[in-house]
């Protein structure tokens, strides 16, 4: 059990003010003073609807906003006349807050709320991002409901996105985890979540919070933690989740928290995902994931030019990484023309893993090893996205299905160089 | 005549007898010396040896760039080099502790300045290997950014950083042992001189359209094609 002394004296202050909960709202902001107030109304509601009788409260994790947010938060929560509302609360609905730092952390942001989580014994908790303005007050009960009245111990999302967004969760974390632990989770990676007081300290209490590395990348730390550890994990579709244009620049520290954490957890549960075959569903609540089909713009010409770039420069590094089958077949797509040019399910399945065995071996600096991967990743972007062009939703659905059962056939591959010494 | 001949001749082998049986005790001291050193010398290269392949050294000289220096001139691997490099400094230690217990006038004086050098030699491989670790780390990292960063020439800047920091290194090392000072640091102080002041001009001059490119990028944001991405990776 993790003692909280990390938490301010304040913060500790108000939670022995708010004693015990049922319900735990975690509210992690830096500068969302555009937003925050409509979410926080939007879990007002959600809770007043859906739970009315249990004793809740949002807890604001501020990582140094300068425009005011906790302000807002806390405004937002005096403001309880709604004469257009009928929804009243049995019990105090209490919101709180803590500046845990000057700058913006996710991992302490949710050290800070799994902490209060544990002190005031909350039976429920979700996190909610503050940059999820589509939440509805529906979306606040399908991720609470799940552990509060059905025993589910983690509410992972789904959403109704863009067929082109989220290109690394459908190539590489979704059938990458899928493969290796047999769990069907869409979105490994979340912003928005449900779990329980049960996993939460769990996971308060084992991981590694000391260094960067235990806090970088902590939302996929934590449903790997949770798959691992064996407990009950379903997935709640809470609707539609916008379009979020990133720089090129983005991609690298998406990479270290994601691809970085994953490859790193490998390497602790060898014992876990290594006897593992096939996959299962997990129980979905609400509809299942869907995709917009709405024409986007890309810049496709780039993303090769970027590959291209990659795979001539980085030719030493990928020496290193890469068996020289691979390589020579890297070699041979970038040679085509921009056409024919396609980076097949195969080459892409076989580079991940032989990735993942080199980042295991340290053949090289790790950090080093998760930015050589960028480049290709681009060029497996680049090939989704002429792949599924003109695709239907069940065309993209089809694509994502193939690549999933790629990497689960080559499963044993992974475990052969992840065996050998070379 | 004859007598005194026989007489000198006598005394001359007589003194010849006297300085080999002077000698000969030392000598014999000599060779066990380079034997027994030569047993040590080997034991040590062994372990060493086992040592260096357990923590996977041809690896770390790999990425120091070692290795393929090594390669490229036909010697052998990194571990084997520095063990045979260990065995032939504690083998030549040994015999010049023999060779000093001869007593011969002079040596003395050139044999305890070589034991001198020794932790002196010992600190500039150090610093040469680990200098090189850095450089190809360093080297490394400047490549995989410029090619995330769509820099123009990663390679260039890779070799720039990469040869900044051998020359560097390499001053240091000589400093360390010694050899030439005055001349490796008017050397290196023109060598790098130049370097940056030809970096300056070739920025300034020849490169000016990528110098004006990468500060847009950097600090202009209203260059739509080039600032968005392709697509949100999450």
């Amino acid at each position: 059990m993790e003692d909280g002394t990390f938490l301010t004296d304040d913060f500790l202050r108000q939670l022995i003010n708010v004693g015990e909960v049922d319900i735990l709202v975690g509210l992690p902001t830096h500068n969302n003073a555009r937003t925050i107030g409509s979410i926080v109304q939007t879990i007002r509601s959600g809770i007043l609807r859906s739970f009315p009788r249990e004793r809740a409260v949002i807890i604001n994790a501020d990582g140094g906003s300068r425009d005011g947010t906790p302000d807002l938060v806390r405004a937002v929560a005096i403001d309880d006349a709604r004469p257009a509302s009928n929804l009243y609360a049995l019990r105090t609905l209490h919101v709180i807050g803590t500046k845990y730092a000057n700058a913006p952390h996710n991992g302490v942001a949710l050290r800070t709320i799994l902490a209060a989580a544990e002190l005031l014994r909350a039976k429920a908790c979700i996190v909610v991002s503050p940059e999820f303005e589509s939440i509805q007050p529906d979306s606040i009960s399908n991720l609470l409901h799940p552990v509060y009245n059905e025993g589910f111990d983690l509410v992972s999302p789904t959403y109704r996105r863009h067929k082109f967004d989220g290109l690394l969760m459908t190539n590489l974390l979704y059938p990458m985890i899928r493969a290796l632990y047999g769990i069907r989770i869409r979105e490994s990676y979340m912003t928005e979540f449900g779990f329980s007081g049960r996993v939460g300290s769990q996971f308060l209490g084992q991981n590694n919070w000391s260094d960067s590395v235990g806090e970088n990348g902590v939302e996929l730390r934590f449903t790997l933690a949770a798959i691992s550890g064996g407990f009950r994990i379903c997935q709640s579709f809470l609707g539609e989740k916008e379009h979020v244009e990133r720089r090129a620049a983005d991609l690298v520290p998406t990479l270290r928290q994601t691809v970085g954490v994953l490859f790193s957890a490998l390497e602790s549960g060898f014992d876990i995902w290594s006897p593992v075959s096939g996959s299962q569903p997990v129980p979905t609540i609400g509809s299942d994931p869907d995709v917009l089909l709405d024409p986007l713009r890309v810049n496709r010409k780039r993303l090769r030019e970027m590959f291209t770039t990659g795979v001539n420069e980085l030719e030493s590094v990928f020496q290193s990484i890469l068996s020289p089958s691979t390589l020579t077949e890297l070699h041979a797509i970038d040679a085509l023309g921009e056409e024919e040019f396609r980076y097949p399910a195969q080459l892409w399945v076989k580079t991940v893993y032989e990735f993942a065995a080199a980042y295991r071996k340290s053949v090289i600096n790790r950090d080093h090893i998760i930015q050589a991967l960028a480049p290709l990743f681009r060029g497996r972007v680049f090939t989704f996205l002429v792949e599924n062009r003109n695709g239907s939703a069940n065309d993209v659905a089809n694509n994502i299905e193939a690549l999933c059962l790629e990497f689960e056939r080559l499963k044993p591959y992974l475990l052969e160089i992840w065996k050998s010494k070379q | 005549m004859r007598e005194m001949i026989i007489s000198e001749l006598t005394q001359a082998m007589h003194d010849l007898a006297r300085g080999f049986a002077h000698y000969l005790p030392r000598l014999i001291v000599m060779l066990i010396l380079a034997f027994v050193g030569w047993l040590i010398a080997y034991v040590v290269k062994v372990i060493l040896r086992s040592i260096l392949r357990l923590i996977n050294f041809d690896r770390l000289s790999e990425n120091a760039g070692a290795s393929q220096l090594l390669h490229k001139v036909a010697l052998p691997s990194a571990t084997e080099m520095l063990s045979r490099f260990v065995f032939w400094v504690t083998w030549l230690g040994f015999i010049l502790l023999g060779v000093s217990v001869l007593g011969i006038l002079g040596l003395q004086e050139q044999i305890a300045s070589f034991f001198l050098f020794v932790p002196r030699l010992f600190v500039a491989v150090f610093i040469l290997f680990f200098g090189l670790l850095a450089a190809g780390f360093f080297s490394r990292a400047a490549l995989l950014a410029a090619v995330n960063a769509s820099v123009p020439s990663p390679r260039l800047l890779s070799l720039a950083v990469r040869s900044i920091i051998i020359v560097f290194v390499l001053s240091i090392v000589f400093e360390e042992l010694g050899l030439a000072q005055q001349t490796m640091l008017v050397a290196f102080g023109i060598a790098f001189g130049a370097l940056m002041l030809g970096l300056a001009i070739a920025f300034g001059i020849g490169g000016r359209e990528i110098a004006k490119r990468f500060l847009e990028q950097k600090f202009v944001r209203e260059d739509k094609e080039q600032d968005e991405d392709e697509l949100s990776p999450l």
